[in-house]
Parts: structure tokens; sequence; C-alpha cells
């Protein structure tokens, strides 16, 4: 039987992961800019950020719409809290964005690391392409795939850390590296928090898959 | 960074290889007070079977929701736990109560229908005093005294939440009462013969949301002294009020489990389909 409110929910669902892949892109870019200290582009990524807020709240506003109409139940309920709570993560990861486009217009330092830089860099695709991915098991309803992000978002956290310890050795060696490093350590920060979101949303997606609300991270929301 | 204390299944433990056909939920009598249990029931019309494989415990003091489409053989089963099905229907298999198989020949159907009494769809109060209503069995089987009588339409008013309403109108016509009115009324002329169980079919259907809500409250109230068992057709009004809800499909029980569960994640497709509205 064709339901109304599965015309409704493919549209939300379509939504959402549009608004997924804008996140990721915008990460992408956001990430490219510090690397190339592009502040064009990092200004251009601001303007942009309500973008990302309006989709939530719109998504939002949906979902509460459907709640109260359809009354809905089981896998329909679940695909429905899934979206709901994953679009605040998504935007959450959108304010990560910002945060890296702010860096890179306020940054001051004149000497750079351009191996750290790079690092970042590396980091920075691979974290786009997470979210990338965990949207595509959403999509694909693919819970075993979800629950391997979790790895990839362990193997980020190390990244995070060598960053953190090449920065901090940097400031020991050179006074001048200061103003830089401090941004090494607070993107290589964001960009890690971004990878704890994308083993968020895969909680999510076990969640709507089973049923099931399970901690894939456990233990990991330290700062870098 | 693994937290030692987290239960380290994976999600693939989480995902059924197969999903069942049937959950039935099997109560433990050492953690469950099991108020009525059936077993191997089923129920001919003729040559016809109406209901199979009917094996269901009731937990005592809790609200169990018999829900399915219509002819599903829900309220076929609820008539037969109280022998409304006597003339109509053939009832084979064990309706255990209290150690005792009601489905016995050897019962009272009378005497048992004071423990299991039984609530219908359309409000059906008698054109009689409000008094009289709830009185009316009373005097055709026992010697009561007035004070006795008093005592008993006040205290089964007062449990089915109607007393504050009616108590200066005892005398005026039972058929005067508004639809909620007259079906708690008929709640509580069940209840005045101080049964165990009560059952209801539909006992909302008739009902405008406000007053259907007034007896959900009353039911939810009851619950503490009563153990019930409600076909509903309203899927919302079985999440609302009851602990354990059972599916019925084309005369079988296809899954019976905790309500949270039957609503949130059932483990049976068709239920999921039946109660997401997303059937046929």
């Amino acid at each position: 039987m064709r339901r109304l409110f599965d015309e409704e929910l493919a549209d939300l669902d379509s939504s959402f992961t549009e608004m997924g892949m804008l996140v990721s892109q915008t990460i992408q870019k956001s990430v490219q800019a510090f690397v190339d200290h592009n502040r064009e582009t990092a200004k251009l990524i601001l303007d942009n950020d309500y973008r990302i807020n309006e989709r939530e709240a719109a998504i939002e506003k949906k979902t509460f719409e459907m709640i109260a109409l359809y009354q809905p139940v089981t896998t329909d309920l679940r695909e429905i809290v899934t979206i709901l709570k994953a679009v605040s993560v998504l935007e959450r990861m959108g304010d990560q964005a910002r945060n890296i486009a702010n860096s890179t217009i306020r940054v001051k330092g004149t000497k750079h690391v351009p191996e750290i830089e790079a690092k970042l860099g590396d980091m920075g695709e691979e974290v786009a392409s997470m979210v990338s991915e965990v949207m595509s098991y959403y999509v694909k309803d693919d819970a075993i795939g979800a629950e391997a992000i979790a790895a990839k978002s362990r193997d980020l956290a190390k990244k995070a850390g060598q960053v953190r310890l090449d920065a901090v050795n940097g400031m020991k060696e050179d006074a001048e590296l200061v103003d830089s490093a401090a941004d090494y350590l607070v993107i290589a920060g964001y960009l890690k928090r971004i990878s704890d979101y994308t083993t968020d949303i895969a909680e999510w997606i076990v969640y709507k898959r089973t049923g099931k609300i399970i901690e894939l991270n456990p233990g990991s929301s330290f700062f870098i | 960074m693994t937290n030692p204390n987290i239960n380290l299944k994976t999600v693939k433990d989480f995902i059924p290889d197969e999903a069942p056909e049937r959950f039935i939920y099997k109560m433990n009598p050492d953690k469950h007070e099991i108020a009525l249990s059936t077993h191997d029931l089923k129920v001919f019309y003729g040559d016809n079977e109406a209901l199979s494989e009917g094996d269901l415990d009731f937990e005592r003091f809790k609200i169990t929701s018999l829900i399915g489409a219509s002819g599903s053989g829900k309220s076929t089963f609820l008539r037969s736990l109280n022998r409304m099905n006597d003339g109509v229907a053939t009832v084979k298999g064990n309706i255990m109560y209290r150690d005792l198989d009601i489905n016995s020949s050897k019962i009272d159907v009378y005497e048992m229908r004071r423990h299991i009494g039984m609530v219908f769809q359309r409000p059906n109060p008698f054109a009689k005093s409000i008094y009289k209503n709830i009185t009316f069995a009373l005097t055709q089987r026992g010697n009561y005294t007035k004070d006795e009588l008093d005592e008993i339409v006040e205290t089964s008013l007062k449990q089915a939440a109607l007393w504050d309403q009616v108590k200066d109108n005892l005398n005026k016509s039972a058929l005067a009462l508004s639809g909620g009115q007259a079906q708690r009324l008929v709640i509580a002329r069940a209840l005045a013969l101080k049964p165990d169980i009560l059952l209801l079919d539909e006992p909302s259907s008739a009902l405008d949301p406000v007053s259907s809500a007034q007896v959900e409250d009353t039911l939810l109230e009851l619950k503490e002294k009563y153990t019930i068992v409600i076909v509903t057709h309203n899927m919302q009004q079985a999440a609302r009020i009851s602990d354990y809800t059972a599916f019925f499909h084309l005369g079988k029980v296809i899954e019976y489990d905790l309500t949270r569960k039957i609503f949130t994640r059932p483990k049976v497709a068709l239920t999921n389909d039946y109660i997401s509205g997303n059937f046929g």
C-alpha cells in the first residue's frame, strides 16, 4: 500500500542527504582554504553558513510536523528520529567548518610549517570523505558499514595527536611559530571533533536499522 | 581508548539472520503473576476455523491490548475468555484461571463471569436508574441489605471515576448519561460483581476523543486492582494504556510482546507493517 507518509518521508530523506553532502563539501573547502591561506574562500564559507543552519531548521520543522500528523511508530519512527538527531550533528559539523574558516581569516603568523599544513590538509580530505561515507551508509541503511566508521575516527584521532605533538615541538624550537602552531592545534581539534560526529551519525544509523542505541566510540571525547 | 565496561557486542549481533514469522512472549511464572492463560485455543464457527494457536499468558494487574484488522480473530478470542462464544462457536483448548480450565463443561459459566467480566463496544446501560444498573445483577443472585448495596454502588462508581458526576442523581435514568459516562457506568456495573479480570471489546470506539480519554484514564486506575484485556482498533490507545500487546492476523496471534517493544521494534515484519499502517 502506498502511503502519503512514504512520499513525505522520501522527501525528508533526500533533504537530509543533500544537507550531508553540502556539509561534507564545506568541510573540505574550509580545510583547503586554511592550507592555501585563502581568506576569500574562508569568507565565503562564513557567509554561507546560514544555508546549513536554514536546512537544519527546515528539516527539524518537517520532522515535528510528520510526528504530529502521522504519529509514526517502529521503523517509520526510527527513521524520523534518526534524521532529527543526525541533522543537528550535521549542523554542528558545519559549525566546525566555520571555525576553521575563522582561523584562516584571523591567522596572524607569517611563518608556517608546510609539513603540518599538509597533514592537516590530508586529515581534512579524510574527514570530508568520512562524512560522505556515513551519509551513504544512511542511504543504504547499512549498519555494519556505519559501525566501521568508528575505526576510521580512531585513526583520525591518532593523526590529530601527531599534529599536536608536531605543533608543540615546533613552538618549543621556534617562538615565531607560536601563532601558526596555535592554529594548527585548534584545527586538528576541529577535525577530530567532526570525525567524532560522523561516529555519532553512525550510531543513529545503527539505531535506525536495529532499534538499539549503542556507543561506537567509547571514551573518545578528549581534546585532540 | 576502549572502555572495558562497555558491552563489546557488535552491530551484527543486533541484526537477526532471519526475521521470525511469529513471536509469542512467554511469561516466566517466577517473575510474572499470570492471571489467565490460554493453551492451544481454537475457535470454530461450524467447520470454519476462526482462530487457532492462541497461546497467550495475561499478567495480573496489567493491561493487555488485542489488536488486528477486522476479522483477524481478536474479538473471537476475547469473547472466548468468558465463554461468550458458547452456543455461537465451538471453542477447543484450555483457558486456565486459578488452576481451573474455565473452558471445561463442568464450569458454572455464570459464576465464572462474576470473576471475568465483560464490557462491550457500545455502552449498553439498562433502561433503569443509575443505581439499579449497578445493583441489578447482585439482587438477582443474592441477598444484600440496602446499606450493602449503597456501599457497592458508591465503590463501583468511584472506581469507574463516575461517582462525582452522578452521586446526586442516582435515581435518574441511565439512558440520560453521555456516551463516555454510560460506558463508565457499564464498567462500574461490571466492577460491582467484584471480578478479577475485566474484558473490554472496543470500549471507546463509539465515543468521542474526550469520553474516550476518560475511559482510558479509568482503565489506567483500574489496573491497580484488576487484570484488563482490551480489544481496540485504536493503535494509539493500545500504545498509551497497555503493558502488553497481541497482534492478530487471519485467526492467528502473530506477535505478542511488551507494548513498548511492539511499537518501537516489533520482531515480525507483518506487525511492523500493520501498526505503521503499511498493510495490504
